[in-house]
């Protein structure tokens, strides 16, 4: 079999965690603990690039996304002091913004690049603009003890008592990967972002399909902006998801597009967000934090460096479809 | 019996293009029907609104007496008709399985149930005598078995009518006599057939009816017992076309253009040529016959500079040449008519006239040191587009509102106009119209009688044959024999692009 970066950085991960786990339990539990709540949102976001991608939109505007999401998340779930409606208005701002971009880049076949741009630049200037102080929502999700689970030793206290949307977004990470490849939806969706004539000579459908997986690709976005907002911070602040969108890019590919593959480089992204950061509390280093800000940013170049020319994207991304051109 | 297929009087306009005019056409059910014409005659067109993939401006389709809505593919395959098409519509990186399922998957809880389509796929191809890996992913294969995909596509279906565009075009003769057979298997057990060809030979060999357009419109229809292929071409064309390519014997002197012991990688880093020799005298046409992607394309490359040999030496003139920018080759006394025009030949957004000096806008008269003299370049452009007979209203114009038959000429004009020792020719004629290949077939053959070393690379056999003086057979990236084209019998050098022993001459 050939040799699989991903596989190496797993294996590696699960051993490091052994030794580290033998030496003091209690902090490598807490660290791999506060990896996930790193890791999610980018997974997520992650998921949003490889639904997109996978029918052959590329989706930059993953950040913008997430952006807009969290801001109205928040907002109106401060105003009607209900984090649950947040959550709902936060998706289904997600579902407006997959919308915008499926006519930009389906209908109206624009540079999907520059469709991405707008989305990015929209959402920034918009939630700057109508960003108010001293808007507080009444909690943040809960952290759900789960019962049997949480006591198993070793895994119970890293995998228990994270909030609802943590174990919503894992659960549909999971079901994405079942999906993209064991039913026809996964098949065709495929089939239509590698070579979309073929789909369409099948009788799928190519505009339907990329319509339909852009827009709950925007819903995915919108549940990872919500997150942030709602239950791993609880508050909003401008530039408030401060490139998570262009890092689950560097994860989507690190991940080769594949569900499960970007949330394991989430993870690994997450995990080594966590270690710095019980570094730091130890004062084991002594880094400026600026640099320890930097740390997702670096690594989202060393992956894309490692991974570049090694990878092969859907082949059909970023082509409008020409129907009458097959 | 009741008709298969009926369309009445179908129109299609692309832009200032009428690609179909009131078009009328039957298919009863076992029927063999070929619809013959030239390229840009609107056959594609044609189908493809028969299939939903275009949507027709007006007219009728009716499939077994009902009207079929337009544009709407699912609806058309589910009415029993299935398609071949030209550029295969398989998803590359799948596997054969997945590509026959898609689009109508075998489910069980929302699930696809892979081994179930396995097993229907290893039935099908047992059923119809098409021997397939249900496994296999599709870029490794061949082109023959990859047509058997489509084609098993379209039988998985349970068509009643069965479109093939241009079939053939991509196969050796034995692999396109294997297809012949498979579709008179098909028509027997009661399916109708409509194929696109432009290639005569296969209308005789094969049609019940023959249905000729030109210029996307009804030029005529007959039965193959009633016509010609003379008649049948000169329907497609619309006046007299002369097929046999006039020649004379030829005269050939010594070696201009010599390859020894060549080696050269293809794009995947792999031995594409694997120490090839030929020799190609000044005053001869050696055409070289071969199934695409036995090396064809990089022996073409590395003697025109565009890949570097890895091994071996290429001598124009008695002058050993090493690895040079296509340019210097040029330089050195080679004209290259490239495979893919629009990729190698030409640049589209450019006028006519630029693209007539591309390889020497550099070089007097068409410049002055860094200045170049645009008149100069006018008035050979006006030159050369009336004696390479390029149909456009001004040489001025975009060469991307040429035809592909008068891009091509525009290609053949710019090489051949300079008498150079040495013409690489790769497919000139691919997706060219009859009389465009006419005409081009005679400037290589003129090429050669003023002295010229020509050498044809070309996918279509009957071109190699009736063109030159002597043929190699390229296979696997070697050359495995060469006759003299006197003596060259067609099947046998049939055999030996698809591989198997000959002996050598």
């Amino acid at each position: 079999m050939r040799f699989r970066l991903s596989y190496f950085v797993i294996v590696s991960s699960i051993l490091l965690f052994a030794y580290f786990y033998s030496q003091n339990s209690i902090v490598t539990s807490s660290v791999v603990f506060t990896a996930i709540p790193f890791a999610l949102p980018l997974a997520l976001a992650a998921m949003v690039g490889v639904m997109c991608e996978r029918t052959g939109i590329v989706n930059i505007g993953i950040e913008g996304t997430m952006l807009v999401s969290a801001f109205t998340a928040f907002f109106l779930g401060a105003i009607l002091k209900n984090i649950s409606a947040g959550l709902f208005i936060g998706i289904m701002t997600g579902v407006l913004v997959g919308l915008l971009l499926s006519v930009m880049t389906i209908t109206w076949k624009m540079d999907q690049i520059i469709a991405g741009v707008i989305i990015n630049i929209m959402a920034a200037g918009i939630t700057s603009f109508l960003y108010r102080q001293n808007y507080r929502i009444p909690s943040t999700f809960l952290p759900i003890d789960i019962p049997v689970i949480g006591d198993i030793p070793v895994i119970g206290p890293i995998v228990s008592n994270h909030g609802p949307i943590t174990y919503f977004g894992i659960i549909f990470i999971f079901g994405l990967w079942v999906a993209l490849y064991k039913t026809p939806w996964g098949l065709r969706s495929r089939s239509v972002g590698e070579h979309p004539s073929s789909a369409d000579t099948a009788g799928v459908s190519v505009v339907r399909l990329r319509y339909i997986n852009v827009t709950i690709a925007g819903a995915v976005g919108g549940l990872a902006g919500s997150y942030l907002a709602l239950e791993a911070v609880g508050i909003f602040e401008r530039g408030f998801t401060a490139g998570k969108g262009f890092t689950a890019l560097a994860i989507m590919i690190f991940g080769r597009w594949n569900p499960l593959g970007a949330f394991a480089a989430a993870l690994f992204f997450g995990l080594s967000q966590a270690v710095t950061n019980q570094l730091m509390i130890d004062e084991v280093v002594q880094i400026p934090q600026q640099f320890v800000t930097m740390l997702p940013y670096v690594l989202t170049i060393l992956i894309l460096a490692i991974s570049a020319g090694k990878v092969r994207p859907p082949a059909a991304e970023g082509i409008p479809y020409e129907k009458e051109k097959v | 019996m009741t008709n298969l297929l009926e369309v009445e009087n179908l129109s299609k306009r692309f832009g200032s293009v009428q690609a179909n005019h009131e078009i009328s056409l039957t298919v009863k059910p076992g029927e063999i029907v070929a619809l013959l014409g030239e390229n840009g005659a609107g056959k594609s067109t044609l189908v493809k609104a028969v299939i939903g993939l275009v949507k027709p401006d007006s007219g009728v389709i009716r499939v077994k007496g009902e009207e079929l809505p337009y544009g709407d593919t699912a609806e058309a395959i589910a009415r029993g008709i299935g398609m071949v098409h030209q550029h295969f519509q398989l998803v590359p990186v799948m596997s054969v399985t997945e590509n026959l399922v898609l689009g109508d998957e075998p489910t069980k809880f929302g699930f696809i149930q892979m081994q179930k389509a396995k097993r229907e796929t290893a039935e099908l191809s047992k059923r119809y005598g098409l021997a397939i890996d249900p496994d296999a992913i599709i870029e490794d294969l061949p082109v023959g078995m990859a047509q058997r995909v489509e084609i098993l596509k379209a039988l998985r279906r349970d068509v009643s009518l069965l479109i093939l565009d241009e079939p053939t075009a991509v196969l050796t003769p034995q692999e396109t006599d294997e297809l012949l057979e498979v579709l008179r298997n098909l028509a027997k057990k009661g399916v109708g057939i409509l194929f696109i060809t432009h290639k005569l030979r296969e209308v005789m060999a094969l049609a019940d009816r023959v249905v000729v357009l030109r210029n996307g419109k009804l030029a005529g229809s007959t039965t193959p017992k009633e016509s010609s292929e003379s008649q049948l071409a000169q329907l497609m064309v619309g006046r007299e076309v002369v097929l046999h390519v006039e020649k004379g014997p030829g005269n050939p002197t010594g070696a201009a253009l010599e390859v020894r012991e060549l080696e050269v990688l293809d794009d995947r880093k792999l031995e594409a040529v694997k120490g090839l020799s030929l020799q190609v005298n000044a005053g001869e046409i050696l055409g070289i016959a071969g199934v695409e992607g036995n090396g064809q394309r990089e022996l073409v490359e590395a003697i025109c500079g565009m890949r570097n040999r890895r091994k071996g030496t290429v001598r124009i003139a008695g002058k050993e040449v090493p690895n040079l920018k296509p340019h210097e080759v040029h330089a050195a006394g080679v004209s290259h008519i490239p495979e893919d025009r629009e990729r190698h030949g030409l640049v589209a957004s450019y006028s006519i006239a630029d693209n007539l000096v591309l390889n020497r806008f550099d070089q007097e008269p068409f410049a002055k040191g860094w200045i170049r003299n645009l008149d100069a370049v006018a008035s050979n452009g006006e030159e050369l587009v009336e004696r390479y007979d390029i149909r456009t209203p001004s040489a001025s114009a975009p060469a991307s509102s040429l035809s592909g038959g008068n891009k091509q000429k525009t290609v053949v004009a710019r090489e051949l106009s300079q008498d150079l020792p040495v013409v690489v020719a790769s497919q000139p004629t691919r997706g060219v119209d009859v009389g465009s290949i006419e005409f081009i077939h005679k400037q290589l053959i003129s090429a050669r009688d003023r002295g010229a070393a020509v050498l044809l690379v070309s996918a279509e056999l009957d071109e190699i044959l009736s063109l030159s003086d002597r043929v190699a057979v390229l296979y696997g990236g070697k050359i495995v024999a060469t006759f003299d084209s006197k003596f060259a019998n067609r099947d046998e050098i049939g055999r030996l692009m698809a591989g198997s022993q000959g002996a050598h001459s």
